[in-house]
């Protein structure tokens, strides 16, 4: 039982931080809650759908489809990242000087929505696919003794949720001043840290090459097994024994984002243009 | 400048497209276990390995010394490329049954 909520803890525990962090993010955005909760059912209706077709899409593209697959999420979830946080910079004076007060463009929140929407669905759907898949396996193999193996599955969810409710508890405590550069710099290394994931599942599928493996090894000192090195895995792409390849994917989106922001910002200053970004 | 960029660019994706057959290895997944549970490969050189699971249950394939990690639904096979890795060993296991589904990799 134990051994089952830990598997399924460390499952859920990626989406939930994910969740945690863009939840914050959007703390002022009109009917957050019900986008919100959109995203997670629709990521769990497919995580379902995937977890039924995991073998038909390995079979695609001779054999590597599900790494494609995984890498196309990761990548779509990158792109939208990218897009909030570039929306966050040229609307973020507004919302630190005084969230109740800014303009109609920004309390309609419609694109913050979508954005939230679908990168809650993407991490509920990846990690929730290989959930299912897992407590599947368990209730298929076991029989009737599967009972408190599926309460550890339970147990392990439960933790992940808690972690990521911590998370964000703990960032709405930042001041407003700083809250939108918090939340601004963790889902820039959210980006780039699901950056380098996609660009080891194109390794996996021989798309790409490696470069250096590994480029380093600190598993001696911080594996990711271990529960700090699984959330600074989640949180900003920690990897143990990272290939080349993906510091390359990391840095450059690290890179660009970072400097769409600062471009943003210095255009869009200080008074917020409505509408350069939509 | 750039064509030299564009050249190291083709080379490097010229020598990743290319496996021989005597590069591929097969892992064998059955009542919950490998078979092998040591498979040795050569050392620098990349590696096709095809996991067959002859199980019911699904099984994902994880190793953290060697960065992979996929999905083998129940009654299918699954392709992983590994590599080029450096002489050592790569233990790995089936995280869904890790009491039981474990191996190594031995690159030499």
């Amino acid at each position: 039982m134990f051994a089952t909520a830990v598997i399924v803890f460390r499952e859920v525990l990626e989406a939930a931080l994910i969740i945690g962090i863009l939840a914050a993010a959007t703390r002022d955005v009109p009917e957050r809650n019900r986008w919100l909760a959109a995203g997670i059912g629709a990521g769990l209706l497919g995580a379902g759908i995937v977890a039924l077709g995991t073998g038909r899409i390995a079979e695609l593209a001779s054999g590597v489809g599900q790494e494609l697959f995984n890498a196309a999420v990761l990548g779509i979830a990158v792109i939208m990242l990218a897009w909030h946080n570039l929306w966050m910079s040229s609307h973020g004076a507004a919302l630190a000087a005084d969230a109740r007060k800014v303009g109609t463009a920004v309390r309609d929140g419609r694109r913050a929505r979508s954005v939230l929407l679908v990168v809650v669905a993407l991490a509920v759907l990846r990690e929730g696919s290989e959930t299912v898949l897992f407590l599947y396996g368990i209730a298929a193999a076991e029989g009737g003794g599967s009972l408190p193996m599926l309460a550890g599955g339970l147990a392990g969810i439960a933790g992940g949720v808690a972690v990521g409710w911590l998370l964000y508890a703990g960032l709405l405590r930042i001041p407003l001043r700083w809250f939108f550069t918090a939340t601004g710099i963790l889902v820039l290394f959210l980006a780039a840290g699901m950056a380098s994931q996609a660009a080891r599942f194109l390794i996996q599928a021989d798309v790409l090459p490696s470069l250096a493996t590994p480029l380093w090894d600190t598993s001696a000192w911080l594996p990711q097994t271990s529960v700090v090195g699984a959330v600074l895995h989640s949180l900003v792409g920690y990897e143990a024994q990272p290939s080349g390849m993906q510091i390359v994917f990391y840095v450059l989106v690290l890179g660009a984002i970072a400097m769409g922001m600062k471009w943003v910002n210095k255009n869009g200053a200080p008074s917020p243009r409505k509408g350069a970004l939509s | 400048m750039l064509r030299s960029l564009l050249l190291a660019a083709l080379l490097l994706l010229g020598s990743t497209s290319v496996i021989a057959a005597d590069d591929e290895f097969r892992l064998v997944i059955e009542n919950h276990r490998f078979t092998p549970e040591e498979l040795t490969v050569p050392a620098g050189k990349k590696i096709k390995l095809v996991v067959e699971n002859r199980d019911a249950t699904p099984e994902e394939f994880e190793s953290h010394s060697l960065n992979r990690e996929k999905v083998i639904a129940g009654k299918s096979t699954a392709t992983i490329f590994i590599g080029p890795l450096k002489a050592g060993k790569y233990p790995f296991v089936g995280e869904y049954n890790e009491a039981t589904a474990k191996g190594v990799i031995v690159a030499r």
